[in-house]
Formats: C-alpha cells, sequence, structure tokens
C-alpha cells in the first residue's frame, strides 16, 4: 500500500481507469503535454494519447457541454475545470444542462460525466482561484457532489465517480494536493458516493467538514483531547446525496455539534448539515449547534487569507462554546 | 441587415436559391426530384397545419404557452431532409417542429409537448434526436461534444444542430463554434435567422454584415440560403453533411427565413413589428411556393393538393385524439429519473411526498 499526496491520488486513479476502460477520455484546460497545472494528470497524454487526454480551448462553458454530448456518444468523460472559481462560465452547461439529463428526458438519456475541480483556500492564490463554492452546485438536484479530504477516499470516490451513469462534481482539495499525506489501496477500489467517514471517534461533541477542512477538524479535535474533551470528526466526503444517518447517529449520542465550512456563512452548505441535524437528532441535542464558516465577504488576497479562511483555533472555540452552552 | 455603413468586411457570396418567392426556378435545376419534393412539401403543411391547431387549442385553455414555427416550415424540413435519421442527430432548439416530425418525432408527442406532459421529451427509442431546449444555444456545445465523440469513436454520423439569430448572442454559440472548428467536429450549425428574438430585431442582435460570416472568424465556412426555399436549404445543409462526413469539419448555415407568427402564444407583435416587414413575407412563404413550382412541374393539382389537406387534418385529429387518451403522469413519477438509483435521502422524500409538509 504505497503512500500518496492527494494529487497523486488523483493521477493515479485517473491512470487506472483509462487503463480498465478504453472509453474514458480526460479533457480540459492543459490536462496535456503539461499534465495539468498542478499535474493531475501528469503522464497520461504520453500513455494514452491526445484522442483520450485533449487539450481543450480555453473555456469552462464548452468543456462541461462537450463533455455531455461526448457522453451521448458514448464516452466517458472526466472534464477537469482548472479552479472551481471558474467553474460558473460553464454554470449552466453544470447545472442547467448536465444535471437534468436524466430527469428531463424521462430517463431515456443519461450523462456519465465527471467533472473534477480543485477548490479551496490557503494556497497563495490570486484571485477566483480559492473560493468554496461547493453550495452553489449542492442546490442542483441531479448532479452528485463529491468533496473527500485524503488520499484514500480521493481514489475511492474519483474511481466511484467515474462509473457513476450520472453526472458527478468531484471538487478535490487544492490545499491538501500536496499537504496531505497518506496510504492508498492498491487495485482496483472504490469507495461508496454518499457515505460519510468517522475520521476520528469521539463522544463529546461531533465535528462535521469535508475536504481541505477536514485537516483542521482534526487538528482542533487533537487540541480539544488535551483539554479533556472528546470530539468525534465527520469527513462527510460526499455533500451530495448526504448521509444522513451517520451524521443522525453520531449527534444522537454525542448531542452536541459544530459544522466547519470554508465558504462564506450565509447559505453555505453547514446550513444543509444543521437543518439535517436538527430534524433527526433535535431530542437529543443538548446544545445549540454551531457553525464555524468565513464570514460573508468575498475572498480576499494572499495576505489576508489566513484571517478568513476558518482556523483550527476558531473550531476550538465553538467547540469550546458548544460545550460550554447548556 | 443593419443600418451601418462600412461594416461590410468579410464578402460573402449571395444566399443561395433556388425557387424565388414567385416559385419560379432561378437556381437551375432543384436538387431532389418531384416526389421527393411533394414529400418534403407535405411535412412542411403538417408542420403548418400542427401549429394553427395548437394555437387555437391554446385560446382554448387546453394547452400551454407554445411557439410555433409558422412561416419557418422550410428552413427545418430541408435540412432535416439532408441528413440521415439512421446515423444522424437532430439538436433542435424549440421552432424546429416541422424539421423534427420530418426526423421521426411522433406528432402524438408533439400535441403531448404542448400539453405540458414529460413524455414529450422522451425521445422514442432509436430515435436520433436531443428533446426541446429552452436554454437559448444550450444545446450547442453538447451538439459539438456529441458530433466530437461520434468521430472519435469513428461513427458515421453527423449532428444538425439548430437555433435562432438570437443564439449568436450567447456565449454557448461561440464556445461551441471555437471548439467545433478546433476538433473539425461532423456538425452543422443551423441558424434560422427569422428577423426577431421576441422583440429584438437581428440588427439590434449583432454589428455583423451577416450572421453567417461569423465562422469566418472560427475556421470554417458559413453558407446563406434562402430558409424560405426549401431547395436552397436542403441543397445547402446536404453539402454541409457531406463536407462534416468526409471529414472536413463544420459548416454553418444561415437560413433567411421569417416568423410569421408569434415568439409564442404570450406575445403580441403588434406592438413592435412593422406591419410592412410582415405583409413582406407573407408573399416569401415557403408552401405557397412549393405549391406553385409543384403545380408547375405537373408534380400535383389543386385537388392533389386539397387531398394532402384533408389527410393532413385526419392525421392530427387522430394524433390529437391519441395524445389525449395519454395517462396524465404520475407525480411521484418524477422521483424516478433524477438518478438512475435515487439516493436514500430521496427515497425517504419519496415515501413521504403527499403526506405531510416534511421532506
Amino acid at each position: 500500500m504505497p503512500e500518496l499526496t492527494v494529487v497523486e491520488a488523483v493521477n493515479h486513479a485517473l491512470a487506472l481507469e483509462m487503463e480498465r476502460d478504453p472509453n474514458v477520455v480526460v479533457l480540459g484546460e492543459d490536462v496535456g503535454k503539461s499534465g495539468g497545472v498542478f499535474r493531475a494528470t501528469d503522464g497520461l497524454y504520453a500513455k494514452f494519447g491526445a484522442d483520450r487526454v485533449i487539450d481543450t480551448p480555453l473555456s469552462e462553458g464548452v468543456i462541461a457541454g462537450a463533455a455531455i454530448g461526448l457522453a451521448y456518444a458514448g464516452l466517458v468523460p472526466v472534464a477537469e475545470i482548472q479552479f472551481l472559481g471558474f467553474a460558473h462560465n460553464g454554470f449552466n452547461q453544470v447545472v442547467d444542462q448536465l444535471a437534468r439529463v436524466r430527469y428531463r428526458s424521462v430517463g431515456r438519456m443519461s450523462a456519465q460525466v465527471t467533472i473534477r475541480a480543485p477548490y479551496g483556500g490557503l494556497v497563495r492564490a490570486p484571485e477566483l482561484h480559492s473560493d468554496a463554492f461547493e453550495a452553489h452546485f449542492a442546490h442542483a438536484p441531479g448532479l452528485k457532489v463529491v468533496a473527500a479530504a485524503t488520499p484514500a477516499d480521493v481514489k475511492g470516490l474519483l474511481l466511484a465517480s467515474i462509473r457513476d451513469p450520472d453526472p458527478v462534481l468531484f471538487l478535490e482539495p487544492l490545499r491538501g494536493y500536496r499537504q496531505v499525506k497518506g496510504e492508498v489501496p492498491d487495485g482496483d477500489y472504490v469507495v461508496e458516493i454518499g457515505r460519510a467517514r468517522i475520521a476520528r471517534a469521539g463522544n463529546d461533541v461531533t465535528l462535521v467538514a469535508w475536504s481541505a477542512a477536514v485537516q483542521a477538524a482534526l487538528q482542533a479535535a487533537e487540541d480539544a483531547a488535551t483539554q479533556g474533551i472528546s470530539v468525534e470528526v465527520i469527513d462527510l466526503r460526499t455533500l451530495v446525496p448526504l448521509d444522513v444517518e451517520t451524521l443522525a447517529t453520531s449527534v444522537s449520542r454525542t448531542g452536541r455539534a459544530v459544522v466547519l465550512q470554508e465558504a462564506p456563512l450565509t447559505a453555505g452548505f453547514a446550513a444543509e448539515v444543521v437543518a439535517t441535524i436538527q430534524e433527526e437528532a433535535f431530542f437529543s441535542l443538548q446544545a445549540p449547534i454551531r457553525r464555524v464558516a468565513a464570514p460573508d465577504v468575498p475572498y480576499p488576497t494572499q495576505l489576508l487569507e489566513e484571517a478568513y479562511v476558518p482556523s483550527p483555533e476558531r473550531v476550538l472555540e465553538a467547540i469550546f462554546a458548544t460545550t460550554r452552552d447548556a | 441587415m443593419n443600418n451601418l455603413e462600412g461594416t461590410r468586411s468579410v464578402a460573402l457570396p449571395a444566399p443561395v436559391q433556388f425557387l424565388d418567392e414567385d416559385g419560379e426556378l432561378v437556381g437551375g435545376e432543384p436538387p431532389m426530384d418531384d416526389q421527393l419534393a411533394l414529400d418534403g412539401y407535405r411535412v412542411m403543411l403538417r408542420g403548418r397545419r400542427f401549429d394553427e391547431r395548437c394555437v387555437s387549442l391554446q385560446r382554448q385553455g387546453r394547452m400551454v404557452t407554445l411557439a410555433p414555427g409558422v412561416g419557418q416550415e422550410a428552413a427545418t424540413v430541408g435540412a432535416a431532409m439532408a441528413i440521415d435519421s439512421q446515423t444522424d442527430w437532430f439538436v433542435p432548439q424549440y421552432r424546429e417542429l416541422a424539421g423534427q416530425l420530418w426526423h421521426g418525432y411522433p406528432l402524438k408527442l408533439a400535441f403531448l409537448w404542448h400539453v405540458g406532459h414529460p413524455i414529450a421529451f422522451q425521445m422514442p427509442e432509436g430515435l436520433n434526436m436531443l428533446p426541446f431546449q429552452a436554454a437559448i444555444a444550450g444545446q450547442l456545445p453538447q451538439a459539438v461534444g456529441l458530433a466530437w465523440g461520434m468521430k472519435l469513436k469513428g461513427d458515421p454520423g453527423v449532428v444538425l444542430a439548430i437555433f435562432g439569430d438570437g443564439g449568436t448572442s450567447q456565449g454557448d454559440f461561440h464556445e461551441a463554434m471555437n471548439l467545433a472548428g478546433v476538433t473539425r467536429a461532423p456538425v452543422i450549425f443551423l441558424c434560422q435567422n427569422n428577423g426577431w428574438a421576441i422583440s429584438t430585431h437581428v440588427a439590434q442582435q449583432t454589428a455583423s454584415e451577416t450572421l453567417a460570416q461569423k465562422a469566418v472568424a472560427y475556421g470554417f465556412p458559413g453558407i446563406r440560403c434562402d430558409g424560405n426555399d426549401l431547395f436552397a436549404v436542403y441543397a445547402t445543409v446536404r453539402e454541409a453533411a457531406r463536407r462534416a462526413r468526409a471529414g472536413e469539419g463544420p459548416t454553418l448555415v444561415e437560413a433567411l427565413t421569417y416568423r410569421l407568427g408569434l415568439h409564442t402564444t404570450a406575445d403580441d407583435p403588434t406592438r413592435y413589428e412593422p406591419r410592412e416587414m410582415h405583409d413582406a413575407w407573407v408573399n416569401r412563404d415557403p408552401l405557397r411556393r412549393m405549391q406553385i413550382h409543384l403545380k408547375s412541374r405537373g408534380a400535383v393539382d389543386d385537388a392533389g393538393l386539397e387531398r394532402i389537406e384533408g389527410e393532413i387534418r385526419e392525421e392530427l385529429r387522430v394524433a390529437w385524439d391519441e395524445a389525449q387518451k395519454e395517462p396524465a403522469p404520475d407525480p411521484v413519477s418524477f422521483f424516478k429519473h433524477v438518478h438512475a438509483t435515487p439516493s436514500s435521502r430521496l427515497t425517504r422524500q419519496l415515501e413521504r411526498f403527499g403526506r405531510d409538509g416534511d421532506a
């Protein structure tokens, strides 16, 4: 079982699936000879050729839109949007078109399309390269949204996403691309979409996070343990469909919950998690559920981003607060 | 097309035309035999009478808002006739019904479309056609992807993608045209320039002298044809399909036509459409000129034309009767096709659906 970084796990999964299924094609900006701006597609062009690893014009709209058509033709496209912050140029194709293919054709057509996009902050990137826009896409019925955090889950869920008969937006933790390393199972390793993971077991507080924020959550849980508070960290792994059972089971036991998101507070995905917990585990709750989020302010320039993105310290404060409440 | 002087930067030939507005042959021998021309006329008429019937039913409150294609039948049928329904794909916007009928879309489903039944969007098995699309130019990137994918897979098909003059202002149009040029995808972009995007005249849509010339920027030919001349559209699209099949890449065809009817049944063109412009185009009606031509060839006479009218009246009656017998859709059916397998969360919503307000 080799140890890989997140971006190596992406590369490994793509190579594996292209080897297994000759219909899989990778397309996007700079995915070919360059191997992707983060090297996620490194070596694929040399191995699989220009007809399967395709550099496209610089247009997120046509990358997503053409992927739908490629799927109609019988291919299995894995499209890369270089940064999620630019996905809105293709929002119409992803949300209004791709997500609805099966529904609007009353089941006649489907689009087996995976759209990969790195996202999240603290990588000293320019404007719109760091925004956490996951909630914009989680509100599109028909689109599954995966946001894995670890190299093993990135591999297992990317393989599951590519094989899923329906479209998946596969969000990759940009900050974790090289920072997060972990053992990755060899061979054909698939993780089911829609299942959360207990990243750390605990009894006093349930802390929910996804993607790169899982690292901050684990750090906060570690810090809380030194203060005698046992925190259970749930890594959602998939936002849509949401694993309601794992959330309900954990909070029913701990009675307290903190939900962490990197995005601005209002109408973020944490709100969905909080609403779900109160529907499922209201009578177990011993304290109000807390959210830790960025302020309702656009993502700042590099010198300000440490202050903007929720830190383990802010998560720890929320854990303390929820244990003080009631 | 616009009022600016000195904007003609790209010289394009005059629009392709075979039949002038009086039904006189002006472009040499027709590109199809009389029987095929008569078949094409019949489907154009079917589309016309269908639209008239539906507008009437809509006015009686029996149909939803709909967009008739009156006046544009030659553009859509001529294009459909020029591709092969067995191998080629038809990608519509929403004002192409006559052409879709030629390609194999059933009349019964067309009626169901206009009563708001979801089944109208489920193409019959084996019909190479995407459903109607409300997002203007929204399916063009998909059409290019489909054509490009067929090329990558070595399939023989080409894609006919239809949109209007308003669609040429959309990013999806330009992005799709650009990708098609780069990939040499076997796609035919058919722009039905009908003069109007709801109330916005094409002169306010673009400063280009023609819409066809936009193809030049993307590295492939743009050709104008008389969109009210079945032969002109057929010959132009047939050549575009030949090019696509031969690996010569995409073509943009601008069919010059006119929306003789309404944008939709919610529209009132008297607020913006100059009367004399409308009247001028009434005289260029694509059906009238085909009638004159077919009679001049001896392919049909007045009695024959009357017989066709009667047959179409009967077809429409039967199809509308069948459509009305279609069971109403069950509300729970909309849970079924969101994903191949519904998530447990959606399944639970289905279980609770209609019981209470709780999701």
